[in-house]
């Protein structure tokens, strides 16, 4: 199986207010297509392993490798244009750019990458605001959606680049149980007809049970879920 | 792939700009108002400035030369025991004449010399005109109407008669406009001068000059000097002044210095001569920038204020661009991109209404009195000037803007991410 994410013994401290150790030894491997939850207490570092997965946070020990690149000790400036290419991300809360329309913040990180014309894109933002339904709302600002709509279009935008990984964090944690269930039939989906990796921290035991692989964690260790 | 982030980041600043109208016109009006203001004093200041310097520069010559009997004299026992401890009390002044001494051959030399242009010697006597019932105080200056021509383009102010009406009219004399006016003589009319010593003579009218200036205007008649030296009961070779114009009025200094001391009299350039002037020209510049200065640093505050306030207010947008892959570079253009927008459009519309200004300034009537012939307020459209305020505009907004926008790049979105 092809591994889209590498980690190995990723470890980190926080020294503020004192030093703490907030993951102890992280090695996980993510196959490409696979539906991943990461599951545990509130406070055992779920979110801050995502943020050293998804290459915001460079301040940790241990090593860290997704689509065959080594990325740990790279600078900020060589990670950013690695996250618009290789990594997608879903939030809580949707952030959305509330000014622009909803076609536009689809179609931002695409800009931003540049690689096909400005028309392309756009005809790409649309393909990927119908795969999650929200194709008509394409010229709104995106302020006025509801916010199962604008969880719809965060995972378009997430989409836009096509990339390796998609990680959320708590992507169902503001979303009532109806579009709860549509946000993991869209990601069922995704991977299994799309063949796309996602990562997503959940508290959702049920989105958790379906999900093709339970990783659980607690105080700063895996000790569940290494292998399926 | 770096031009393309550029033109996404212009696109972003675009609709941060438009999205707040409000706030992007008064961060715009500052800048406008600073420049604007800068244009229109800079413009009026420096006309001002011109204005004063041409007639002062055309009524004065580059350098004079005289006899200065007012210079402190060294004591004869100074002379004979320089090294000495010398005391000598109650030194009167000694009667010494203002006569230059061979004025005829320092002035056939000065026109030697390749830098000047023209030398003039004169001489001139305090005189009373009477016309009528009317007495006025005032001078009477002796020239060579054609070398002081030369000097002052006089037969340009002539506003009535010819300069060489002098030369055929051996009592003749050409008026300031002023005294004219004041005496309300003509052309023509014949006015009776008595001197202080008592010396009184009829002298025709045979011109009226305006130089715009009221001192002058006021209280000068020009008269051939052989007229004058009759006024003051001297001899022919009685000259007190030679005025100098140079070929480039910046050498004065210099081409002073050496007549000073190759005729051994005194020779003031016109630097020194006006130098309660220039230091007025100095104290009005320093002026007109302090004040500038000051508009647009308000300006530039307001900006930074307002740019502080939109990264503020768009913590989550940075946080989520950065997640996306914009580096903190890219974050810094969209904000150094709208500082700069506003810089420009609103430095070009400060030049626009600066010059509005001006040119109303410029259409003001304004009454120079008796001092200066003046009808409206002289202003100063230089170009240079525009040049300056727009980068002036645009430096203030970039410097007020830079600082918000590294803030902006050093934003950690993690923190951003996890506050919520
Ligand atoms: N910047 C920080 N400085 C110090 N401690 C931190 C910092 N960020 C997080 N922590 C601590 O690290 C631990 C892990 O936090 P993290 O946000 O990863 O938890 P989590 O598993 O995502 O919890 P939740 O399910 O509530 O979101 C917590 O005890 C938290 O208080
Ligand atoms: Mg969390």
């Amino acid at each position: 199986m092809e591994k889209v994410l590498i980690t190995n013994n990723v470890t980190k401290y926080f020294y503020e207010p004192e030093k703490f150790q907030v993951l102890k030894d992280i090695s996980l491997a993510v196959n490409r297509g696979e539906f991943l939850s990461l599951v545990g207490k509130s406070g055992c570092g779920k979110s801050t392993l995502m943020y050293v997965l998804s290459t915001m946070d460079t301040d940790y020990e241990g090593e860290l490798e997704i689509a065959g690149v080594r990325l740990t000790g790279k600078a900020q400036n060589e990670l950013a244009p690695f996250r618009n290419m290789h990594i997608g991300f879903v939030f809580q809360f949707h952030y959305l750019l509330p000014e622009f329309t909803v076609l536009q913040n689809v179609m931002i990180p695409a800009l931003k990458r540049g690689q096909v014309s400005r028309a392309e894109t756009e005809e790409r933002a649309y393909e990927k605001l119908k795969i999650l339904g929200v194709e008509e709302q394409a010229l709104k600002r995106s302020s006025k959606l509801s916010g199962g709509q604008q969880q719809r279009v965060a995972i378009a935008r997430a989409l836009i680049n096509n990339p390796d990984i998609i990680m959320c964090d708590e992507p169902t944690g503001n979303l009532d149980s109806y579009n709860s269930q549509v946000v993991f039939d869209i990601f069922h989906q995704l991977t299994h007809t799309h063949k796309q990796t996602i990562i997503a921290v959940t508290h959702d035991e049920e989105f958790a049970r379906k999900s093709d692989r339970v990783v659980e964690m607690s105080d700063g260790k895996i000790i569940n879920g290494l292998h399926k | 792939m770096k031009s393309n982030g550029l033109k996404l980041s212009i696109e972003i600043a675009r609709v941060h700009l438009f999205s707040k109208p409000k706030q992007t016109i008064i961060a715009m009006l500052g800048v406008t108002f600073g420049i604007g203001m800068f244009i229109a004093l800079v413009g009026l200041m420096t006309g001002l400035n011109n204005f004063t310097e041409e007639i002062t520069m055309t009524s004065s010559p580059d350098i004079h030369v005289y006899n200065d009997v007012t210079e402190p004299r060294k004591s004869i026992l100074e002379k004979e025991n320089p090294e000495g401890f010398n005391l000598v009390h109650h030194q009167k002044p000694k009667i010494e004449s203002p006569k230059l001494r061979n004025v005829n051959k320092m002035v056939e030399l000065i026109r030697e010399d390749e830098r000047v242009l023209g030398a003039a010697p004169t001489l001139s006597s305090q005189v009373f005109y009477n016309y009528g019932p009317v007495q006025l105080n005032g001078n009477i200056l002796g020239v060579e109407i054609l070398e002081e021509n030369k000097l002052f383009g006089l037969r340009a102010k002539m506003k009535e008669g010819q300069i060489e009406d002098l030369l055929t009219n051996h009592d003749g004399i050409i008026m300031g406009k002023g005294l004219a006016k004041k005496l309300n003589a003509k052309k023509g009319d014949r006015v009776v001068i008595t001197t202080p010593q008592g010396y009184t003579m009829t002298l025709k009218i045979v011109g009226i000059f305006q130089m715009g200036i009221g001192v002058v205007d006021n209280v000068r008649s020009y008269a051939n000097i052989s007229r004058v030296q009759t006024i003051l009961q001297q001899d022919q070779s009685y000259i007190t002044d030679v005025n100098v114009k140079l070929k480039n009025r910046h050498l004065s200094k210099t081409v002073a210095a050496e007549l000073q001391g190759k005729f051994e009299t005194r020779a003031e350039d016109w630097e020194t001569a006006n130098a309660t002037f220039l230091t007025g020209v100095i104290i009005r510049n320093i002026i007109t920038y302090a004040v500038s200065f000051t508009l647009l640093i308000v300006a530039g505050f307001g900006i930074y204020n307002i740019l502080n306030m939109t990264i503020y207010n768009k913590m989550k947008d940075i946080a989520i661009l950065k997640a996306m892959g914009f580096a903190g570079g890219d974050v810094k253009s969209i904000f150094m991109i709208q500082s700069l927008v506003i810089g420009l459009v609103g430095s070009f519309a400060g030049l626009i209404i600066g010059y509005t200004l001006s040119v109303l300034i410029s259409k003001t009537p304004f009454n120079g009195g008796d001092i200066i012939s003046l009808e409206h307020f002289p202003v100063n459209f230089d170009p240079r000037y525009y040049i300056i305020g727009i980068v002036f505009g645009v430096a203030t907004t970039a410097i007020a803007g830079y600082m918000p926008s590294r803030k902006a790049a050093k934003i950690d979105p993690i923190e951003i991410l996890r506050g919520q």
